[in-house]
């Protein structure tokens, strides 16, 4: 079935409390179809809340929100959609292949295909071996993968990967990683939430940043990896100059003689330099670095968070 | 349709793999075996005593009611203990997380739970009530009267608390949904046992109390309806066993458990519903 919209999934001024306390004030989103979406932020922040009200797990006691084009709990267009949650279980006594076989069944797969792609997606997720044993004796990062399985049987158009990579080694990592390129080139929205920020980095196209149940930040990954952080000491320092700085790059900040923005290319640092001296600036220092995800991400958060 | 048959085909599976099935028919047959054996030797003793056979069919009659209360208590305890952990289980371990988020109502979660352990328990008592009926023909040539209406009033006792153990698991947690259902059998136990002895010695408070806990959990009433119909006239009328109910429930008990057990159900499923997973 066609997209109704061109978005994935869109979000207004949702919110969940409980009791008094409020796990996600005002969340207001919007996720590309086809995109990877990167939804970070601390333990406690509203992330698994805010998957959670998507899926129609949770309900939302404000605000709206639309799956698929769908309002959120519509069950037919689940049929399009995968999740992994952040602690996949499942009935220990099945083996991984019944499992499979259950939630496709589930999904309405007709039996002829059934077989096909569970075994397609055992191998693909390297459980191929293990398929046959009970789930009570996998380990965790086997739990984690035939989870993934799980949540891909439908070939979804839209998959919530809550924290998938945890329990994974770096050879698991790697293969979700993967999938998640695989299913980025196949046109799968992917709405990934993930405390490993370097995995987010190489894998998103655009994250969201969280923080008491509020989107703080939105940034498209791209734009941001091409983007430099200049840092100049400089005196004297105006308001005017600063101003005209403005013109060289964007999110312009400044502390004590030292002045912060973000260029686009290299190529920027001669000629910041060469303006400011033709200005009768006195330039002490130009340093330039790109800026990891995790410094972002302590930047946006601030000191005030405790580590979760 | 499709999601309850395959919820229905899961309970089930877990009944075969977790090797209930297999424990219910290993101690099921036990039980059969003991109670042939006891009878068998009963009736030999009876005919060598010379007892007519009016009187044999009378006393084996009340052997066979003893026979039919165990199993009556080994299905209470079936239908409350086997979906304990059904649903609160499920949702403490987060199992139900991958479950709800597939296409398929959270209605049919409950319905297809609570159809397959129906099955479970009715066939439990098919082959318990069934047992004992055949053992009670073949030893001896005795059949309780109204057996089919006895096992269907007991089968109705089984529905009822086993749609209040899954109705509980929507909100509760299994130890305390365990409590809560014991709880109410108890109370329901206690009440028929005060109207029994209420109406022998023409107590009328005691009576309504009795009736008064029959009406709040019906389960009890539900058996002694059942243990009326499976005994003779003669029987009833003396209050020659334990079985023999001073006071019997009145037909409309059957239609207020009916009620109960519908109304139990589609509360479980309106909680169900609406709770955050």
């Amino acid at each position: 079935m066609p997209f109704a919209s061109h978005w994935a999934i869109e979000t207004f001024s949702l919110g969940k409390d409980f009791g008094k306390n409020t796990a996600v004030s005002s969340l207001t989103l919007k996720v590309r179809r086809g995109e990877v979406f990167g939804f970070l932020g601390p333990n406690g922040g509203g992330k698994t809340t805010s998957i959670k009200m998507l899926l129609g797990l949770v309900a939302a006691t404000s605000g709206t929100a639309r799956v698929l084009g769908q309002p959120v709990g519509h069950v037919p267009t689940r049929a399009r959609m995968g999740f992994l949650p952040e602690h996949f279980r499942f009935h220990e006594w099945l083996t991984g292949r019944e499992m499979l076989r259950f939630h496709a069944r589930l999904y309405g797969l007709p039996e002829r295909l059934l077989d096909i792609r569970i075994e397609e997606l055992l191998k693909r997720v390297d459980m191929l071996d293990s398929s046959d044993r009970k789930i009570r004796e996998y380990s965790k990062g086997m739990m984690q993968r035939i989870g993934l399985a799980q949540a891909l049987l439908n070939n979804p158009d839209l998959v919530f990967l809550d924290e998938p990579t945890s329990g994974l080694d770096p050879l698991g990592r790697l293969l979700v990683r993967n999938l998640i390129g695989e299913l980025r080139q196949q046109g799968t929205t992917v709405f990934l939430n993930s405390h490993l920020l370097s995995e987010v980095e190489i894998s998103c196209d655009r994250v969201a940043f969280v923080k008491s149940g509020r989107i703080v930040r939105e940034m498209a990954l791209k734009d941001e990896a091409d983007q430099l952080e200049v840092e100049i000491r400089l005196r004297p320092l105006t308001s005017e100059l600063l101003k005209s700085l403005e013109s060289f790059g964007n999110d312009i900040r400044s502390e004590d003689g030292l002045v912060r923005l973000r260029v686009s290319t290299e190529e920027s640092l001669p000629e910041i330099t060469r303006w400011l001296v033709n200005q009768g600036v006195r330039v002490y220092q130009v340093q330039a670095s790109r800026k990891s995800l995790e410094a972002t991400f302590l930047e946006i958060m601030g000191e005030d968070h405790r580590p979760g | 349709m499709h999601g309850i048959l395959t919820m229905i085909h899961l309970t089930l599976h877990e009944a075969r793999r977790r090797r209930l099935l297999l424990s219910a028919l290993i101690f099921g047959v036990a039980f059969l075996a003991l109670f042939a054996t006891g009878f068998h030797f009963i009736h030999r003793d009876l005919i060598a005593h010379g007892l007519t056979s009016q009187q044999c069919k009378l006393i084996l009659t009340s052997v066979m009611m003893a026979g039919f209360y165990a199993v009556n208590f080994l299905m209470v305890m079936t239908a409350v203990l086997v979906p304990l952990d059904t649903l609160s289980g499920e949702i403490n371990s987060g199992v139900i997380q991958t479950l709800a988020t597939k296409p398929l109502y959270r209605v049919q979660i409950i319905l297809g739970k609570w159809i397959g352990f129906w099955v479970i328990l009715e066939l439990y008592l098919g082959l318990m009530t069934g047992g004992l009926a055949l053992i009670g023909r073949v030893l001896a040539g005795v059949a309780p009267p109204h057996m089919v209406l006895g096992v269907l009033l007991m089968g109705l006792e089984g529905t009822f608390l086993l749609t209040l153990s899954i109705a509980g698991g929507t909100r509760l947690s299994t130890i305390a949904n365990g409590v809560t259902v014991l709880g109410l059998y108890g109370i329901a136990f206690i009440g028929g046992w005060m109207e029994q002895i209420g109406t022998l010695v023409g107590n009328p408070a005691s009576r309504n109390i009795g009736i008064l806990a029959s009406l709040l959990v019906p389960s009890e009433s539900l058996w002694h309806l059942a243990a009326f119909s499976m005994q003779p006239p003669l029987m009833r009328d003396l209050n020659l066993t334990p079985f023999s109910p001073a006071s019997v429930p009145s037909g409309a008990m059957i239609l207020w458990a009916a009620g109960y057990t519908l109304a139990a159900l589609a509360w479980a499923i309106w909680q169900f519903n609406k709770r955050n997973l």
